[in-house]
């Protein structure tokens, strides 16, 4: 009989992927730190779950490959094997193929995979173990201080571990006349909801008594992670026999022992105290209260397509709300005006709402990049500290989502061309080992995300020769650019300076593509570097994409919004004000000369048969410079709802997207970046 | 890239399959689409011209919140638009994750046929333009052309 699993599929996949980027992290912690226990007691964890899981849903090479993997994980855990670099490399191959298995079962073409190479490798290390063994098998148990362990036995209290918080309660409660007891309970091998039956333990134990501990934890137990037994450490005023007496009533259980304790027998361990109050801080706030088995910060994984709709509603209704807010101003009804007042309330909450749930920590894309970076530093043999900073901060998901290539290509680049090679550096008398940082933050409506080298600098006239070799420039403007245009070269379409075509950059993808792309996330692009000392990429984005502000202009019939992040001012000029430089109109605005361009000409509209006297301008921001643009009318500043014009319009210059404005007609958002 | 799932529906016709077909004009001429592509029919919407974009494509449509482009067949293969104003409708259809619709003179009808009576077009056009083009279908003396929507919306 074979179920049909694949209503699992989806669910199988997320975790998987959850799984192997904490696989990839923790390896990677191991790898700095061969002795972390912990790392190496998650990366076990994760192995072992994705092995049932794959085993589960009929992934047979999937499981297999785990399988062979576990082993070796197992080895290491129990300090038969060390986790040398060889032994790690084996490790990083395997979570690659298995990556690219889960990758396949995505793309519906199944999980089928020729492992056998990389078996070959995990088996070689194991049996490579042989001399090993004998002389691990005589040395001390690698020390793990996580999980607790599951068995206490109750005649000795050994078993239960307590922090100084919980001690220094045991403490209060001694010095009060209360007296601790442990206590076993066992819970029947058949019975089959066991963490109903603790619950009702615990409330038993708890109505003259209070817990203290519990081994497992009382989450751990809450979860159904124990074995059918469970050991209690319980202070009480009136010793034991009525407790006993309610525990009785309920079945399925049985009290398999239980000893008035001294505070005494139960020193608190410092160390591994200290450790667990590190590693679970929720779990310690689940035995401080003490109370009952409180639940953790509970969180409910949804489908984004859902996020979405709720997103695209929240949208519709803004957008009706601006036009009720429309009809109240025409009309001039007070009580209307009221009204729409609370309701204007209630949906900028909704809206903040909405957003925050769409926001997720930078973290997502951040946590692949460790990897990439050692990866990277090996194949290019230089070596290189990645630190990471504010990976908690908040984005939009859209952004999220379209964030990680052009990071990827600017990490590329620090470690490419930024850091020098090794020698290289010692003769500049810096640390032998490179430093790249990655850093996010907020700063008002923003995020910035900045990526930091202490390498070489950006050499300008190299830039400037290449550029010049290129054709890009001539050697006359060569001469004539200052820093901020020789910068600019960088992102012209085409250019790298790498001397040497790598593997790693120079794949004829430029920064072009990194700043088109973050322009198109609204975002912008700035560099600062210091000649041998190191460059610095600074991204400025958006902290949403989807409901924005926007001036609404119109030009002959039609209505196009201009996000307001882009627009500078408006003003009003006449058409003597218009002068000819260059072929190029333009026109002053208090000293500064701007080019002036017609949005008529840009959109492919017919020019107007007669030139008004006076015309409206508004004038914008492109990086850094300003440029007038001549509409037809303003019509005024609205919040707007972005919507995606589809893959069939992907990438029209000067066009970000498309509204659905109050009418319930279409208006399209100028990108102003492309429209030039 | 040939992928064998997400084929077109029309490419997996059994001869003595039934299949519903949506007649409709452009210009002078008969059309038809496959009915399992159709999503709705709807009289002219207002549409928004999106400017730098290929002239066949008409603009982008409202349907209940979602941006729909319209594509004119008259303009992309230079037929001559005929009929009432009144009469012209814009029909939708989702091809994969595609929603995409297309300005017509007039809809006609639906009818019923059998995938035996679609007629290779090799025999009935030679010209290169004849891609975007199924087969013609006979269904007592109209002959319509069905059309391959994966092609046109390439």
């Amino acid at each position: 009989m074979k179920m049909d699993m694949s209503q699992y599929l989806d669910v199988f996949l997320e975790e998987s992927k959850e799984h192997l980027e904490n696989l990839n992290q923790k390896l990677l912690e191991l790898e700095k730190n061969p002795d972390n226990g912990s790392s190496l007691n998650e990366i076990f964890r994760s192995a072992h779950t994705l092995k049932g899981m794959s085993s589960t849903m009929g992934f047979e090479d999937l499981a297999d490959l785990t399988h062979h993997m576990e082993d070796i994980l197992s080895d290491l855990k129990e300090g038969l094997l060390t986790a040398s670099p060889y032994v790690v490399d084996a490790l990083f191959k395997s979570f690659d193929r298995i990556q690219s298995i889960v990758e396949n079962i995505e793309n519906g073409h199944g999980g089928e995979s020729d492992n056998r190479d990389l078996i070959e490798v995990l088996d070689g290390i194991k049996s490579g173990l042989g001399a090993q063994e004998a002389a691990a098998a005589a040395e001390p148990q690698l020390v793990l201080e996580s999980p607790p362990p599951r068995e206490a036995a109750l005649s000795s209290v050994n078993g239960i571990d307590i922090n100084e918080y919980e001690h220094s309660i045991l403490q209060v409660a001694e010095n009060s006349g209360m007296k601790i007891y442990a206590m076993k309970i066992e819970i029947d091998r058949d019975c089959l909801m066991k963490s109903v039956r603790a619950y009702m333990v615990f409330r038993a134990l708890e109505e003259d008594g209070e817990v203290v501990k519990s081994v497992p934890s009382a989450q751990d137990i809450d979860d159904g992670k124990f074995d059918g037994n469970f050991t209690v450490l319980l202070v009480s005023k009136n010793g034991l026999d009525e407790t006993i007496k309610r525990l009785n009533n309920i079945s399925e259980i049985s009290v398999a022992g239980y000893e008035a304790i001294a505070l005494t027998q139960l020193a608190p361990r410092e160390t591994s105290a200290a450790k667990t109050e590190a590693e679970n801080l929720v779990l310690d706030g689940d035995v401080k209260d003490g109370k009952k088995g409180a639940k953790i910060k509970q969180t409910v994984r949804v489908d984004i397509e859902r996020l979405d709709n709720l997103m695209n509603l929240v949208g519709e209704l803004v957008m009706h709300k601006g036009r009720l807010e429309q009809i109240a101003a025409n009309r001039k009804i007070i009580e209307l005006n009221e009204a729409m007042e609370q309701i204007d309330r209630i949906s900028t909450d909704l809206q903040s709402v909405v957003m925050k749930v769409r926001m997720v920590p930078v973290e997502q894309v951040f946590n692949r990049f460790p990897r990439m970076v050692r990866d990277l530093s090996k194949e290019l043999n230089k070596e290189v500290d990645f630190i990471i900073e504010g990976k908690e901060t908040e984005l939009d998901r859209t952004v999220i989502d379209e964030i990680g290539d052009p990071l990827i290509h600017l990490l590329r680049n620090a470690i490419d061309h930024g850091i020098e090679p090794t020698a290289e550096r010692l003769v500049k008398g810096k640390p032998a080992k490179g430093t790249v940082l990655l850093r996010a933050r907020h700063e008002g409506n923003n995020v910035y995300i900045e990526v930091e080298d202490d390498g070489g600098g950006i050499n300008t006239e190299r830039v400037l020769q290449k550029a010049v070799e290129k054709g890009l420039i001539d050697t006359k403007q060569a001469e004539l650019m200052g820093w901020d245009e020789t910068i600019g070269l960088l992102f012209y379409p085409g250019f790298s300076t790498a001397g040497t075509v790598t593997d790693v950059s120079g794949r004829g993808v430029g920064l072009d593509v990194v700043k088109s792309k973050i322009e198109a996330l609204s975002g912008e692009i700035f560099v600062e570097a210091r000649p041998g000392l190191g460059t610095r990429f600074r991204i400025k984005l958006p902290l949403t994409l989807a409901i924005i502000q926007a001036l609404m202009i119109a030009v002959q019939n039609e209505v196009y919004a201009i996000p307001l992040s882009a627009v500078d001012e408006t003003t009003m000029i006449s058409s003597q004000e218009i002068k000819m430089m260059q072929k190029q109109e333009v026109i002053q605005l208090r000293g500064t000369v701007l080019p002036l361009y017609r949005l008529t000409g840009l959109l492919g509209l017919p020019d107007p048969e007669q030139e008004n006297e006076s015309m409206y301008v508004v004038v914008v921001r492109k990086g850094d410079r300003q440029i007038g643009l001549v509409v037809d009318t303003l019509i005024g500043q609205q919040e707007i709802v972005i919507k995606s014009l589809g893959r069939l319009f992907l990438g029209i210059p000067g066009i970000a997207g498309a509204i659905v404005a109050g009418d319930g007609n279409v208006r399209l958002i100028l990108d102003i970046s492309t429209l030039f | 890239m040939e992928n064998i799932e997400s084929a077109p529906i029309e490419s997996s016709y059994e001869a003595n399959q039934d299949i519903q077909i949506v007649a409709f004009k452009l210009g002078k001429e008969e059309y038809a689409v496959d009915i399992l592509h159709v999503q709705e029919i709807n009289r002219l919407l207002n549409i928004t011209r999106v400017p730098r974009t290929e002239r066949y494509i008409e603009g982008v449509v409202n349907l209940r919140g979602n941006i729909v482009p319209i594509i004119n067949l008259h303009t992309k293969y230079s037929i001559q638009s005929a009929g009432d104003e009144e009469d012209k409708r814009i029909i939708v259809f989702q091809i994969d994750d595609l929603k995409v619709g297309i300005i017509v003179d007039e809809v006609s009808e639906v009818i019923n046929i059998k995938a035996k009576d679609i007629e290779e077009t090799g025999r009935v056009y030679e010209s290169a333009s004849s891609e975007h083009i199924k087969g013609v279908v006979k269904v007592d003396d109209r002959l319509m052309i069905l059309l391959d929507l994966n092609k046109i919306f390439d």
